[in-house]
């Protein structure tokens, strides 16, 4: 993996001496420390709608980005092609807030890391296969969700791929890249009967070409899996409302860790102390049966990264062990003014966006528990197995979620389904609820989007089946 | 770069003809940003750059496909157009695809004053200014007031040029500005975050920094000692910002795309009573310096106002040239084009007319209810309008503010909500291209305790 084998040096004809040049630009007036960051990326998207292939998309794009820190400051600009002056003058500009500095900082050399781990082998990228491959997906994505049930009325089916090589290097003597796929296919089924109208929604992916979709993620099986929730939507009842048990299945429901955990476990937010959990460190914060970790080095995992977007390798990190808060996810800047050590969990949506704290595949440890004795040790309560989305206030701790599937459990049975219950919490207090954890471990399938000052990217989330002791529902049904 | 942006869009047009397209379209977005984020006195990020897009739409008859790149230089541009045209084989016969029909294009546009020159005399240091004095403001307005997500100021100068095969040529050019404040509030058990924000195309559309910096302060320290209330039924009245989220599911619900994928509540419903008769919603392209305001709309369709729920009745969903040939109707002017070159339906100057109660006098209307100043989570169902989503308040007694209300829910459907809208304030609030006004709901069940 040498630079030379990178494409910007192969096709756009960077060379070592230009990263010199832009990174000493950069410090002209003084930062503490610069980076580069040159990215070119190709999405293809196809949408299949009312059972025809309605329109595909084709997406280059292509740039470097310059950060310059001065203290706590940080200074970015960016140039839409890899044009030597249009670099430079954006290494001016990130320099600006470098002005009132005194001290100059300094340059070394950036020379290559050794980059022996790959994460994601693929024999082809998903930018060279063929469109007719891709469609052939959807196809069959449509066919099955159609024979599923007559009811289901409308499906719509996307597939989405990403083809993304980056380039790092920074002033304090570090060169890298990287070349990442990453995939999606996702399928949402409407379900009509009695002029009553209920969607389903399944999807699947991961850093890998074409052969993710099989198993689990084969186009039919999601097809069936989004299909077969909008049919079940059509007999639910109405949600609960008010306080009770509630016990999350396996797998994506996850992301009430990522929501109610993981964001207020970013560094930003708790150096600045705006986190419900800054100073936590090393206190309880959850039951002993919790131990939560980011891992982005699982492989072939929408989370994953053989390095972050500032060219450190990623890590497993562990955040909460049986229940006492370990640390925070770095990023560079956070690592270096906290003293803390990097985590490798700066990222960034692309070129255009500063590198900022954030998770990858965030998950909680299996327990000893069998699932069924869980779900058999409530008397009344919510079985909450699939999620829409959620969001989270990092200040107050509160968030919120929605199950798009979740069932009464009624002494020690699942009984009925409910309709998009919300469940809202405390993040800091909700550990400590945990009154039982599973010995079913399961990572979502690869579809997870995170949103952080307007900045989105690929993660995953995981989760064994858990009991929560008490979580507020929001429904209408008192 | 020396070829201007119309220049660039012909030459792509006619490069899309000669590679085998029956018809294409072009839009080049050139955007001028300046952001500078403000935190505890200092400045913690500033970004400047220059960004152009290019987003290409071609047809083969009546199949399409759509490219999108930030590379505008020559070679890209050309080898992207081949592929998009090959692409366009691959897709399916669509018969409701194409370009709008020529009949609606007009070569003459209103001036909607969407260009304040003024912005580019303020310089950087001035323009860090604006963003110090709204944070200073909010710490200065009490002691409570300990931390800060910090105050920004963010500009841009937008050029949009837009081509097409029918011989549509046109190019506008606009200012937008906002500066936001986040201020934290801290007390002894307590830790808020709240925002107050002010966005214009114009200086004078700009709230004073200290304005800005007051209210933001204010509302996060109302919130301080929040507690959650028991599970009941009561009154709900959504402050301006928080109610702009209501519109936004209107907005969702009447896109013609939702209507014509029947996965909208509000299928089939013209001419309906939908929503009490204090509800009157428009699109307004045409509104003069408004932030969602436009010539024409990302297909070229000129700007127009168009009536969406008059005193209760829905009058018009929302379309573009494919949405309108699907359901029957005539474009209105809202062709999006997403990021990815696709277009779909976005909002102009979408909002909910004001009505005659001042905020005040809503509130004392309120027996016991909850004042709502921010929604979080999603869970709103676009298909059946069952709505759940995670509040923050005030709580409401005899018609005053009594404590502050978190982690419940209110829920309800939307379609009851919208007929149950009793009061609706004078106060519409734009800081973005969707807009509402203070507004009281008969009556919710919030999930709490």
């Amino acid at each position: 993996m040498a630079l030379s084998n990178s494409i910007f040096f192969e096709k756009h004809g960077v060379t070592t001496r230009d990263l010199e040049a832009y990174l000493s630009e950069a410090l002209s007036r003084g930062g503490d420390y610069a980076d580069l960051y040159f990215e070119y990326r190709i999405n293809h998207s196809i949408v299949l709608e009312e059972q025809i292939i309605k329109s595909a998309t084709k997406g280059v794009s292509l740039g470097a980005g310059v950060r310059v820190i001065s203290g706590e400051k940080t200074g970015y600009a960016y140039s839409d092609d890899l044009n030597r002056q249009n670099i430079l003058k954006a290494a001016r500009t990130a320099a600006f807030i470098a002005h009132s500095s005194a001290v100059g900082g300094s340059l070394q050399i950036p020379t290559p890391l050794n980059q022996e781990r790959n994460l994601y082998p693929v024999p082809t990228f998903p930018a060279e296969l063929e469109i007719a491959e891709k469609i052939r997906l959807l196809q069959l994505s449509n066919e099955a969700a159609r024979a599923y049930d007559p009811r289901i009325k409308q499906v719509q089916a996307s597939y989405v791929d990403e083809t993304k090589h980056i380039l790092i290097a920074t002033s304090d003597g570090r060169a890298a890249w990287d070349l990442q796929p990453l995939v999606r296919l996702n399928v949402m089924c409407i379900a009509e009967e009695n002029g009553q109208r209920q969607s389903g929604y399944q999807g699947g992916g991961g850093r890998r070409a074409l052969d993710v979709f099989t198993g689990d993620l084969d186009p039919r099986a999601i097809a069936r899996e989004s299909a077969r929730q909008a049919i079940l939507q059509l007999r639910a009842i109405d949600a609960p409302a008010g306080p009770m048990e509630v016990v999350l299945g396996p797998g994506w429901p996850g992301i009430l860790l990522h929501e109610a955990i993981g964001h207020g476990l970013e560094a930003d937010f708790n150096r600045k102390k705006t986190s419900a959990f800054a100073g936590l460190v090393g206190q309880k914060v959850g039951s002993e049966l919790c131990t939560v970790v980011d891992d982005g080095t699982i492989p072939f995992r929408r989370g994953s990264l053989n390095m972050d977007d500032e060219g450190n390798p990623t890590h497993q990190t562990v955040l909460i062990e049986k229940g006492v808060l370990q640390g925070y996810l770095q990023d560079r800047l956070s690592s270096k003014l906290m003293k803390s050590p990097l985590t490798g969990n700066g990222r960034r949506q692309s070129y255009d966006h500063i590198p900022l704290p954030r998770m990858t595949n965030t998950f909680m440890m299996s327990g000893d528990s069998a699932p069924e004795d869980i779900i058999k040790s409530v008397t009344k309560g919510l079985y909450a197995v699939h999620f829409g989305g959620g969001q989270v206030d990092i200040t107050s701790g509160k968030f919120v979620f929605t199950a798009s599937e979740a069932y009464l459990i009624e002494n020690g049975q699942i009984t009925a389904p409910v309709k998009g219950a919300t469940l809202i919490g405390d993040g800091p207090t909700v550990l400590r609820q945990v009154t039982a954890v599973g010995n079913d471990l399961k990572l979502d399938q690869g579809v997870g989007i995170c949103g952080k000052e307007g900045q989105t990217i690929p993660v995953s989330v995981g989760l064994p089946t858990i009991k929560i002791r008490e979580i507020t529902v929001g429904g209408t049904e008192k | 770069m020396t070829h201007s942006l119309e220049d660039i869009t012909q030459q792509v047009i006619d490069r899309a003809k000669k590679s085998g397209a029956t018809a294409a379209d072009v839009m080049i977005r050139e955007d001028n940003t300046f952001s500078v984020t403000v935190r505890i006195a200092e400045i913690e990020t500033l970004k400047e750059a220059i960004s152009r897009s290019l987003m290409l739409r071609v047809f083969v008859g009546q199949r399409t496909a759509t490219s999108h790149t930030s590379d505008i230089s020559g070679p890209v541009v050309e080898r992207l157009v081949n592929e998009t045209v090959e692409m366009a084989r691959l897709t399916s016969e669509d018969e409701s695809g194409g370009l709008p029909e020529p009949a609606f294009f007009q070569n003459r546009f209103a001036d909607l004053n969407l260009l304040d020159p003024s912005w580019e005399s303020l310089t950087p240091d001035e323009r860090i200014s604006l963003a110090v004095r709204t944070e200073k403001a909010a710490f200065e307005t009490d002691k409570t007031i300990t931390n800060s997500e910090g105050a920004s100021f963010e500009y841009a100068r937008s050029r949009v040029a837009l081509a097409n095969t029918a011989g549509f040529s046109g190019e506008y050019e606009g200012t937008t500005a906002a500066l936001v404040c986040i201020p934290i509030a801290k007390s002894n058990s307590s830790m808020q975050r709240d925002y107050w924000m002010s966005a214009g195309r114009h200086r004078w559309q700009l709230e004073a920094p200290e304005e800005i910096g007051k209210k933001a302060a204010g509302r996060a320290i109302r919130r301080l000692g929040a507690r959650k209330i028991p599970t009941c039924q009561v009154p709900i009245v959504f402050d301006p910002l928080s109610a702009r989220s209501l519109l936004n599911h209107v907005f969702e619900a009447v896109s013609g795309s939702a209507i014509y994928r029947r996965s909208s509540f509000l299928v089939d419903q013209i001419g309906e009573t939908v929503a009490s008769s204090h509800v009157t919603i428009v699109d307004d392209a045409r509104m003069p310096g408004g932030l969602g305001s436009s010539p024409f709309d990302d297909e070229g369709i000129p700007a127009q106002t168009t009536p969406i729920i008059e005193r209760g009745v829905l009058r018009n969903y929302l379309q573009c040239a494919y949405t309108a040939r699907k359901l029957g109707a005539r474009p209105t002017g809202n062709g999006s084009r997403a990021a990815s070159g696709v277009v779909t339906i976005g909002p102009t100057n979408f909002h909910l007319k004001a009505g005659t109660y001042a905020p005040d006098e809503i509130i004392r209307s309120v027996e016991t209810g909850l004042y709502v100043v921010e929604l979080i989570g999603f869970g709103v169902n676009m298909v059946t309008g069952d709505y759940s989503r995670g509040a923050v308040g005030i709580w409401i007694e005899n018609g005053e503010f009594k404590y502050p209300v978190q982690e419940v829910t209110i829920a309800g459907n939307l379609r009851d909500m919208l007929r149950n809208i009793e009061m609706v304030g004078n106060d519409v609030t734009f800081v973005g291209s969707i807009a509402a006004p203070t507004l009281k709901i008969g009556k919710m069940v919030i999930s709490g305790a």
